[in-house]
């Protein structure tokens, strides 16, 4: 798979259902989805997050099987880090696997942390990985981010694709001398004149940059032209979405206190 | 190695978000509006380098660099470092929300840091000696990364505390594959542009 493939997310899927709600309100919900989902401690909220997660994923019109299987490469790292949990915490015990105990607490707290994980990420990916990057900076302009950090972000967007495909004619002219990775110090060496050359490359194309910039009157400021508006939609949108946090919450609450 | 959501411990989360706020701001005031395209242009190829297998043996790896990035960035390494990780959480999935903060510490500290131990000798002296410091920063920004998260799990409850070993081992053949490109990358840098390093303003 070619690293441009691996970066075709980064485009927008302009078919997505809330693409019309206002990028701020997005970034702000999503921050306070994952706010929530990190402090509930109940399976049944933790479920119950994840489906509206998962709700969101189809109302964002994310596709359904490549957004599994982001979720299940992400699973495999949570896997290893949470599958020791429930052999290392101490109490109550419930199998045992070549003499080692698990513990219903330990696999109590590893289903709490994979649900957590996958409930965030995947609301994330609905909410802000359907706008484009550029709209993401301009709303978090918009909520008040540093400048510099937004323009940073700008920058990177802009220049990732570029170099992206830097890196493919670079790795396609290597193949061309019949470089063929390996582990030895030799493919060592040459990933690292990669590396070197591409930071070389990519420094000298950003003193044209700010050379053109400059002709073109650049003072430090870049001016983010867009402006947003809250509309009648958007709010209906956060509101529902505030009664839907509301009602994590209540399920939470209520299971605790029963 | 990204943390994800709901792993760590409140106070573990807030603290790593404090440090990183701490980090991002000190890294833009030292960050001249001029430099912007240029740390935008290197946060990008970073981005990219990240997304670079290498094979280890059976298996492959994919690249970190952060030693890297810290000896061309310095504390401009840590909003640089900061997008990287917010533009692979928000697009792929990778990492986490509220973990930004730690995730960002456990990647960037480690580069600030390798900045000031190995930037110096880098400058100067002959490019075969940068290329063996390069290689010492390379392999010190992981090591250190590979003891922050450990610390970072050791923090959240002991019944992390076998986890937070494994990833110290885990950490071991790729600190040596960032080793080897670190120096081999410093080497051709040194030779071929050697006012990357020199750019006393980041620091």
């Amino acid at each position: 798979m070619s690293i441009l493939a691996s970066l075709a997310p980064v485009r927008t899927m302009p078919q997505a259902r809330f693409g019309a709600v206002d990028p701020r309100a997005r970034v702000v919900l999503s921050v306070g989805f994952a706010l929530v989902t990190v402090g509930l401690s109940e399976l049944v909220a933790l479920f119950a997050a994840l489906a509206m997660a998962t709700g969101l994923m189809i109302m964002a019109h994310l596709p359904v099987g490549s957004t599994l299987r982001r979720m299940a490469a992400m699973d495999l790292f949570i896997f290893a880090l949470i599958a020791m949990l429930p052999f290392t915490t101490p109490g109550t015990p419930m199998f045992t696997i070549f003499g080692f105990e698990a513990s219903r607490e330990g696999l109590y707290h590893a289903v709490q942390i994979a649900l957590t994980a996958n409930a965030v990420a995947l609301a994330m990916l609905a909410l802000l990985g359907t706008m484009e990057a550029v709209t993401l900076g301009h709303a978090l302009h918009a909520l008040r981010c540093p400048e510099r950090l937004v323009q940073l972000m700008m920058f990177t967007v802009r220049y990732i694709e570029v170099l992206g495909e830097e890196y493919a004619r670079m790795r396609q002219a290597m193949r061309a001398r019949g470089f063929r990775p390996r582990s030895n110090w030799h493919s060592y060496r040459s990933y690292g004149y990669l590396v070197g050359m591409m930071l070389v490359r990519a420094i000298e194309r950003s003193e044209r940059i700010l050379g053109a910039m400059k002709c073109r009157g650049f003072t430090g400021r870049i001016p983010l032209l867009e402006r947003f508006e809250m509309r009648r939609r958007d709010w209906q949108f956060v509101a529902g979405f505030a009664v839907a946090l509301a009602v994590l919450v209540g399920i939470e609450v209520a299971n605790v206190f029963v | 190695m990204h943390i994800v959501d709901g792993a760590l411990s409140n106070p573990v989360v807030i603290g790593g978000a404090v440090v990183a706020l701490g980090g991002i701001a000190m890294g833009l005031k030292r960050l001249p509006v001029e430099r912007i395209p240029a740390a935008g242009v290197l946060s990008a190829s970073f981005f990219i380098a990240s997304l670079i297998h290498v094979p280890i043996g059976p298996s492959s790896v994919h690249l970190i660099l952060n030693g890297m990035a810290g000896l061309v960035l310095g504390w401009a390494a840590f909003p640089a470092l900061f997008v990287a990780l917010l533009l692979q959480a928000v697009f792929f999935g990778f990492g986490g929300l509220t973990v930004l903060g730690v995730n960002t510490v456990l990647i960037a500290a480690p580069a600030v840091a390798v900045h000031f131990l190995c930037a110096p000798v880098i400058r100067k002296g002959p490019a075969r000696r940068a290329a063996v410091w390069g290689g010492v920063a390379g392999a010190a920004s992981l090591a250190m990364t590979g003891v922050l998260v450990a610390f970072a799990l050791a923090l959240t409850g002991d019944a992390f505390v076998p986890a937070a070993k494994l990833v110290l081992v885990a950490h071991a053949p790729v600190m040596v594959i960032e080793a080897l490109l670190t120096g081999a990358a410093v080497m051709l840098t040194r030779q071929v542009k050697p006012e990357l390093f020199m750019k006393e303003a980041w620091g």
